[in-house]
């Protein structure tokens, strides 16, 4: 079965039954596919397993790059392309240099943080949103199961939606 | 009988007494050194601070004081860390609370420490710590009419401010007011274990509020008493927040310290990674605070170029001795916990905290000792045996009255309203 085209969706209204029902489905070895929620549910990154995002390595070598850019920058400027006298200081002076250096070290990090988020989260301009069910940005939660990366098992998991106590269980197919 | 209550045992009390008496010992060998091995230093009478020739007491009394300024420090941190706590009603602290406020059991110590080293820095023989002690300053003629030699119209035009009285005023004054801050706080917390309810916690939120704003005023007062007019001709704005940020990571780094020693000797087992975690973003960040005023401080200094506050950093930057420390203060207060405390995973684990907490410590030790030794001693300054031997001898005390003081209640608050919040920490 194809992957990312047939979506068995649960329809829950309390948070906790979310985190508990998300517990219950992996522990049956069903892999589920996103939570959908209207807010961030306390706990459920760890419910589904995720493993703790590398955004702040990013950040860092951002940094690092933004810091050397900074340096290099005006050591270029101020000590060999331009040389100018200021204040009775040394040509490349390192003290004026640092805020500087911290400004452009805080903004490349920044600006490579979002880079990188967007890349990695897959948001670009024109990107297709595919909603799964339009109360998600209301008042409702929804498990999202993907059949292809389950081997089509959709009774068993409807019953298992069911059990964990799930208001709606509906289809969604993306063609 | 669970592990409610801290239990001093005879085998601490005989840690910290040894580690004491290591330290008088080395404190011994280094006086010795310095009394009997002759250090043929002359006197260096032009210098602004020194007319006298350099005996080894000035060095030790320099030392006392140094320590005497830092563990005050640490001691209204605690204090200071638990108004914090109460004002901006955080919860996740309120499982640890106390022990940020036993520090504040040092205060008393520190009181008479500091009054008796205070007299004997500056009346015990004919040198003065703080220069501006000297009278012979402040007259423009002699007895006799003529012209007096000594006349310093730079301090002179300071004695509205640096007098003895009203130093001596500000100094009791502020160290009476911190330690009564410090015994109403805890009678107000202590008497929650009893009373349960809210009243108490509502009480500590008012009063935490305003030894906030006094603590602040008076913090930077201290500080341009006790340390910047040792360089009495020399003044910086940024100093009362510089050594309110050199104590505050000492301070945290101190209570994490602490805390992670109680729970390594299976004490506060409600305290978890997260809570670690939050201890060692406080000292992850005010240790970049801390640089940021530093940083400022300097750089003004330096771009402005004025001779008369230029002088600060030129005797530390342009000596044999000091300059080395001056960069090693950087590096191990700054790059150093910034690299390691950087990750999550290094905040979590408590081998990587304890190393960069004690690191941390001895760093912000070596901050104050650059505020005063250059100024007091001049090229006369050294570390050695001495100096290793009093940080002993105060931590040993430091530590035996604040662990003497967490025997005095519950670790854990009993009836602190946001005990589940502190329970459920999770971040």
């Amino acid at each position: 079965m194809e992957r990312n085209k047939n979506f068995i969706l649960g329809v829950y209204s309390d948070p906790d039954e979310v985190v508990s029902a998300v517990m219950k489905i992996r522990s049956n070895k069903i892999k589920v596919h996103e939570v959908y929620s209207p807010f961030a549910i306390h706990g459920i990154d760890d419910a589904l397993g995720y493993k703790r995002s590398r955004l702040p390595i990013a950040a860092f070598l951002f940094g690092m790059l933004g810091t050397l850019l900074a340096l290099t920058m005006q050591f270029w400027m101020m000590g060999i392309d331009w040389p100018m006298i200021i204040g009775g200081k040394n040509f490349a002076s390192l003290p004026p240099f640092i805020p500087v250096t911290f400004e452009l070290t805080v903004l490349i990090s920044a600006l490579g943080m979002v880079g990188v988020f967007m890349v990695a989260s897959d948001l670009k301009p024109y990107k297709k949103v595919r909603l799964m069910d339009t109360r998600i940005t209301d008042d409702k939660h929804v498990i999202a199961i993907d059949l292809g990366a389950n081997n089509g098992a959709s009774d068993e998991i409807k019953k298992l939606l069911k059990e964990t106590g799930a208001e709606e269980v509906n289809e969604k197919n993306f063609e | 009988m669970s592990k409610e209550v801290f239990v001093f045992t005879p085998s601490t009390k005989k840690k910290i007494l040894i580690l004491g008496l290591v330290g008088i010992v080395l404190a011994a060998i280094g006086i010795a050194i310095l009394a009997f091995g002759g250090h043929g230093h002359a006197a260096d009478a032009g210098h602004e601070a020194s007319g006298h020739s350099f005996h080894w007491t000035h060095r030790l009394f320099a030392d006392l004081w140094i320590n005497n300024v830092y563990f005050l420090g640490l001691a209204i941190i605690g204090v200071f860390f638990f108004a914090v706590q109460y004002a901006a009603q955080a919860g996740w602290s309120s499982a640890l609370i106390r022990i940020p406020l036993s520090f504040g059991s040092w205060l008393p110590f520190a009181f008479v420490l500091t009054l008796i080293v205070f007299y004997l820095a500056n009346f015990s023989s004919h040198w003065h710590m703080f220069h501006w002690l000297d009278h012979s300053l402040y007259n423009e003629t002699l007895a006799d009419g003529s012209v007096n030699p000594n006349y310093d119209y730079i301090i002179a035009g300071k004695e509205a401010y640096l007098n003895l009285p009203f130093y001596l005023i500000r100094m009791v004054g502020i160290f009476l007011a911190w330690i009564i801050f410090y015994f109403v706080m805890r009678k107000i917390n202590f008497a929650e274990d009893i009373a349960g309810g809210v009243n108490n916690y509502r009480k500590l939120i008012r009063l935490s509020a305003i030894f906030i704003i006094f603590f602040a005023l008076s913090s930077a007062v201290g500080s341009w008493d006790w340390i910047m007019s040792i360089d009495t001709h020399w003044f910086s704005t940024m100093f009362g927040w510089y050594v309110f940020a050199s104590w505050f990571v000492a301070g945290v780094a101190g209570i994490t310290l602490v805390v992670l020693l109680l729970k390594e000797n299976g004490y506060l087992p409600m305290i978890t990674d997260n809570h670690l975690h939050d201890l060692g973003k406080y000292v992850f960040a005010f240790s970049i605070f801390w640089t940021y005023i530093w940083f400022s401080q300097y750089l003004l200094i330096y771009y402005a170029n004025i001779p008369e506050e230029s002088i600060y950093f030129i005797e530390r930057l342009k000596s044999d001795f000091y300059t080395p420390v001056f960069f090693l203060n950087i590096i191990i207060n700054f790059f150093f916990p910034f690299l390691v405390l950087m990750t999550r995973d290094a905040k979590r684990h408590g081998v990587f905290l304890k190393i960069v907490c004690a690191v941390v410590l001895f760093g912000h030790w070596l901050d104050f000792y650059l505020m005063v030794t250059p100024g007091t001693l001049q090229e006369n300054g050294g570390f050695g045996f001495l100096e290793i031997g009093t940080i002993l001898v105060y931590l040993a005390a430091f530590l035996y009255v604040v662990l003497n003081s967490l025997t005095k209640s519950a670790l854990v608050p009993k009836n602190h309203p946001m005990l589940q919040e502190s329970m459920h920490h999770h971040i």
